[in-house]
């Protein structure tokens, strides 16, 4: 039985301009109901494949596939609306003047009735925590409370793709855990919603199902977290983060002490304290 | 000279259907040469806080000093007191330009890059010495120092800010900052989106900046940098001041930490779990992986 394909790059290249090539030739499949974490460092081109893939750039050369469809001028628009994004900055994406016409928005667009829309603003406001801020103007929200916004009226679309772009990154460790969590559990609802989210959390990629590593344009690694994370010295090359236990069994053994390597919390203190 | 703050509270949309008070009751004082962390959860004040430290928020009630300058609400009136200057009866409304204090505090936002606007990263870098009254040769000097500082090279003076990544317009947009050589360095969220090689050049350009006598008061969510790099740390909860104390006590304080949404580093507690076990090493030294191992190396060798 053939796999089905949520998203396809095919021998994609793209510049900014003409005389710079910020992605070469890469090449990835993300299966549907995938969890994708594309991580790398900055400037490597995490966010132009985000927008290639919605069609906000167009590639140089090669395809791009969207749920089988080989994305062209003419479908663009049809195949955009089965995409949801969330941007870095919240402030960029935001419209409504209240929290409530906010998330509803993009739900007036697909002209869904409005008897509907009002359980649906209530369903999501209150799965990312924000339904106590439904009748607050948007501007006087903190950063990660407008990006939880953001997330709302993405999700309340029911996109078939959902792409984060470091949709986390602003909010305090226990709001991202929040997101992630949640969007774990949305996951776990629709199994066939597919996630590309780019990120610079080793702990979410970990947690993902599938993780592709960029750097400066080029695909460098391409598996399962396993995979990708056990070269830690490549990771580290690549200017990127590696779990703790890893770092720390590089130091130790950097400083003669290889016999306390542990890969828990658990074996350190039996090394070293009993 | 330091910042000190006097009952400040700030409700935004004041007197609307909005009004919402995101300051309550807040007193500090934070002394020359300080290197410090606001942290608290989303929402709970801290960009509220740091946007009255260059007068860009005024206080709805309470008093703001930075140095030499005051500023507070009188009668409903915005007061502006310079200190340095004598203080007669006859009050004049306004002793000092704000520019002024925001020369003296200079504040860089959460996504700094946004504001990028010029054709050229020069331009956008200059933009602020100029409007400080800084000749164009005067300008492109200040320019040139920051871009090394953020640690860019030359060659991106040339090129046009949109061109550049997420992590390349941050270090422009704090390089406009630096360029104004503000004695306070105040940042809302630096390193948020940074890859983690770009926080760790970004947090030492910070504390470069620190060690050549300045202070730098930064907002984070990123307890490893608070382990790592400052000396006191003020946690804020929905408007108040929670406390202001050293990293150390903060994260060594389980008592107050289980009201808070703050956990410590993942080294700190894995420092702590060896030092309950027995190992004998210093919690004071430990500010990341390396001084982790360095202690563990310590005790061993011994």
């Amino acid at each position: 039985m053939e796999e089905k394909i949520a998203v396809e790059l095919k021998n994609i290249s793209f510049g900014y301009s003409q005389d710079i090539t910020n992605i070469d030739d890469i090449s990835f499949k993300v299966k549907r109901g995938e969890y994708l974490t594309l991580i790398g460092h900055n400037g490597s081109g995490k966010s132009t494949i985000a927008r290639l893939i919605t069609g906000l750039l167009l590639q140089r050369s090669g395809d791009i596939n969207i749920l089988g469809e080989t994305m062209t001028d003419d479908n663009v628009l049809r195949l955009r609306k089965n995409i949801g994004i969330i941007f870095q900055n919240p402030d960029n994406q935001f419209i409504g003047s209240s929290v409530r016409d906010d998330i509803a928005f993009g739900l007036e667009n697909d002209c869904v009735a409005e008897d509907r829309m009002e359980a649906i603003v209530d369903e999501y406001s209150q799965k990312v925590g924000m339904k106590n801020f439904l009748d607050k103007e948007p501007t006087n929200l903190s950063g990660g409370q407008k990006q939880r916004v953001a997330i709302a009226g993405a999700l309340a679309r029911h996109p078939q793709i959902l792409i984060m772009d470091e949709s986390t990154s602003m909010l305090d460790p226990k709001g991202k855990r929040g997101i992630l969590d949640l969007i774990h559990r949305i996951k776990k609802e629709d199994e066939n919603l597919t996630i590309i989210s780019i990120t610079h959390d080793i702990q979410e990629a970990y947690d993902s199902d599938h993780v592709i590593v960029i750097a400066s344009g080029k695909k460098i690694l391409d598996g399962t977290p396993d995979e990708v994370f056990n070269n830690s010295q490549r990771m580290i090359d690549l200017k990127l983060d590696i779990p703790f236990f890893k770092k720390l069994n590089i130091e130790l053994e950097n400083k003669g002490l290889a016999k306390y390597k542990s890969n828990s919390l658990e074996s350190l203190v039996n090394k070293l304290c009993r | 000279m330091s910042i000190k703050l006097k009952n400040v509270s700030y409700t935004y949309s004041q007197k609307t259907p909005f009004a919402f008070e995101a300051l309550k009751n807040v007193s500090l004082n934070i002394n020359d040469h300080s290197f410090l962390a606001l942290i608290g959860e989303t929402g709970s004040g801290k960009s509220t806080l740091v946007q009255h430290l260059n007068g860009l928020l005024l206080p709805t009630s309470g008093e703001v000093q930075v140095n030499n300058f005051l500023l507070s609400i009188e009668n409903g009136k915005r007061k502006y007191v310079d200190l340095n200057k004598p203080q007669g009866k006859k009050y004049h409304k306004k002793q000092f330009n704000i520019k002024d204090l925001r020369k003296y505090a200079g504040l860089v936002f959460q996504f700094p890059e946004y504001q990028l606007f010029e054709e050229t990263v020069l331009k956008d870098i200059c933009f602020g010495p100029k409007n400080f009254g800084a000749s164009e040769e005067e300008a492109e000097t200040m320019a040139r120092q920051a871009i090394e500082l953020v640690g860019l090279d030359e060659s991106y003076l040339s090129r046009s800010p949109f061109e550049l990544s997420g992590g390349e317009k941050r270090r422009v947009a704090i390089a406009g900052i630096i360029a104004l050589n503000p004695s306070v360095l105040i940042l809302d969220e630096p390193t948020a989106g940074l890859d983690p090689q770009g926080e760790r050049e970004m947090m030492e350009l910070f504390k470069r900046i620190y060690d050549s006598g300045k202070s730098v008061i930064l907002v984070t969510h990123n307890m490893d940098i608070v382990l790592k790099y400052v000396d006191e740390v003020i946690v804020m909860k929905d408007g108040h001041l929670l406390t202001q104390t050293t990293p150390l006590k903060l994260f060594q304080d389980e008592k107050f930490l289980a009201n808070t949404a703050i956990e410590p580093p993942f080294v700190f507690k894995v420092a702590k779990e060896l030092i309950d076990n027995g190992l004998n090493i210093d919690l004071g030294k430990i500010k990341d992986i390396s001084s982790l191992v360095g202690e563990i190396g310590r005790v061993k060798h011994e």
